[in-house]
């Protein structure tokens, strides 16, 4: 290693990074595919799907792999998610993570408290997305619920998918805020530096 | 089906208004059917078949009179049997003509997701253009009829047009046409009204004294109407809704919804770019590298001393 290269640990194995950008595809083709249908302004959208009807035959199937894909993730890094008491504190001094005060912050262990939070919340909206998304998918379950309950499926499925799109887009903007983590899940390394000052509980783990 | 553009009143996931300078100056059209005159011989049925070149698959006995048994994408109209033992122990016969209702506010069109796939004539009927339907079935599970039925074969939704062909070319839907008894009558919606309250009276006088016109104000009045002999049940004609309206959940997902959760989600992206254009990126600098290299230096050489 060339001496002006900070030194860098691994943090992600090349099938986890696989892994996450086979998620983050999926999500990215139903939020297109979803957005095409929720508002007439996004319509426009399906044309990337090959028209209406696709979009239509397409989202569901999506979905589903968006699902197995989620669920075997989740399992992947649920151990990392728990809450302790460290994570209660930072979440009370959010506004010092929103001001970039790092130091006024209790040490983070693999994930801080703000990814653990949103972990659990993209739990919630991928089961609840599930569901609903069964229900109102004509084709296949479209007998089997009554219009009662298909209407209240298409609103718990809509406003998870809004609360979906919105955490993602929290998730992506830290991702570009915190300088060195995209190369996390592109390349699988942080510098020490990063760990450090983001991590450190999980740095002092690390180091071997 | 023609494209009459000057003549859309409504259209489907469109949010600007249609072109709206002509207005038909008899206001809309309604067809109006008399329950209390029909006898059941599914003429109207065969109408339907014959002029909209529909052909059902045949099916079985399911030991009623109704066939089909339901509505399906073959089958727009179906005589609906209902055997209703009054109070006073005598059997009534209830036969209704089930169909789409052409509402004034149609809770499909709300619901549809794909520009111009429904729309809503100036006349008042609402109409499927199936070249725009995307199969999603959303209409069905909006319709407070239950009216829309989605074709296997082609994965779009079909239902009663009114004859729209016809209409637009001064003749009468194919049933009307076809009634024998002159159950099912059409003109504009006034006259039908009309035509309706002089059959009420006429129906009072016969004994039935909550005779009365069906145009449920719940969807904003509907351009297919019944005249009822017992219009204080509506549900006794094979579970007609008493008070249709558009579900709220419908009216949540497809009214305020829409707009206020896409104007959240472009809030979110901008509230990211001006948090990173005041508060910078959050990068990590040379001595905190350097720190960290020494502390790293550290923890390895206690595992060396301590394995």
């Amino acid at each position: 290693m060339k001496s002006d290269q900070p030194e860098t640990i691994e943090r992600y194995t090349p099938n986890e990074r696989s892994h996450h950008w086979i998620t983050a595809i999926a999500f990215v083709l139903l939020a297109l595919s979803g957005l095409a249908l929720f508002h007439p302004s996004m319509f426009w959208l399906t044309a990337l799907f090959g028209g209406g009807q696709w979009t239509r035959i397409l989202h569901p199937f999506i979905g589903l792999v968006l699902f197995v894909s989620f669920a075997l993730l989740a399992g992947r890094f649920w151990a990392h998610n728990m809450i302790d008491a460290d994570d209660r504190q930072w979440l009370r001094r959010f506004n010092d993570v929103i001001a970039k005060r790092e130091d006024a912050l209790p040490a983070a262990g693999r994930y801080n408290a703000g990814q653990k939070v949103l972990f659990f919340l993209m739990v919630i909206c991928v089961v609840a997305l599930l569901l609903s998304g069964l229900v109102i998918w004509r084709r296949y379950f479209g007998d089997a619920f009554s219009p009662g309950v298909i209407r209240a499926a298409a609103v718990v499925h809509a406003f998870f998918a809004f609360t979906m799109i919105v955490g993602i887009i929290v998730h992506v903007y830290a991702a570009i805020w915190v300088k060195g983590s995209i190369r996390a899940m592109t390349r699988g390394t942080v510098t020490l530096g990063w760990a450090r000052k983001h991590h450190a509980k999980w740095f002092r783990q690390s180091v071997k | 089906m023609a494209l009459q553009s000057l003549d859309i009143k409504r259209r489907s996931a469109t949010t600007v208004t249609p072109p709206s300078a002509r207005e038909p100056s008899t206001g809309g059209v309604a067809k109006l059917i008399d329950v209390s005159k029909c006898i059941g011989c599914k003429a109207c049925q065969a109408a339907c078949m014959e002029w909209n070149d529909l052909r059902d698959e045949i099916g079985g006995t399911s030991g009623v009179y109704d066939n089909p048994a339901d509505l399906t994408a073959q089958s727009w109209t179906v005589m609906r049997f209902t055997e209703y033992e009054n109070p006073s122990g005598g059997l009534e016969w209830l036969i209704r003509k089930d169909g789409c209702m052409h509402c004034e506010d149609p809770a499909c069109l709300k619901a549809c997701p794909s520009p111009g796939a429904i729309v809503q004539y100036t006349n008042g009927i609402v109409d499927f253009h199936e070249e725009n339907c995307i199969g999603c079935g959303y209409c069905i599970s909006a319709c407070p009829f239950d009216v829309p039925r989605i074709s296997k074969k082609d994965n779009r939704a079909y239902k009663c047009t009114l004859c729209s062909d016809r209409v637009a070319v001064g003749q009468e839907p194919a049933c009307v046409k076809t009634c024998p008894t002159g159950a099912i009558m059409f003109g504009a919606k006034d006259d039908m009204k009309a035509q309706a309250d002089e059959r009420i009276v006429d129906l009072k006088a016969r004994g039935f004294e909550h005779a009365g016109l069906y145009d449920p104000k719940g969807v904003g009045g509907t351009h297919v109407m019944y005249v009822l002999h017992h219009a204080d049940q509506p549900s006794l004609y094979h579970g007609l809704p008493d008070d249709p309206h558009i579900s709220p959940f419908v009216s949540l997902w497809k009214g305020v919804t829409k707009p206020l959760a896409l104007g959240a989600m472009a809030l979110a992206a901008l509230a990211g770019f001006f948090h990173y254009t005041r508060v910078g990126p959050d990068e990590v600098s040379d001595d905190e590298e350097a720190a960290a290299r020494d502390e790293a230096q550290r923890i390895r050489s206690q595992h060396e001393e301590r394995p």
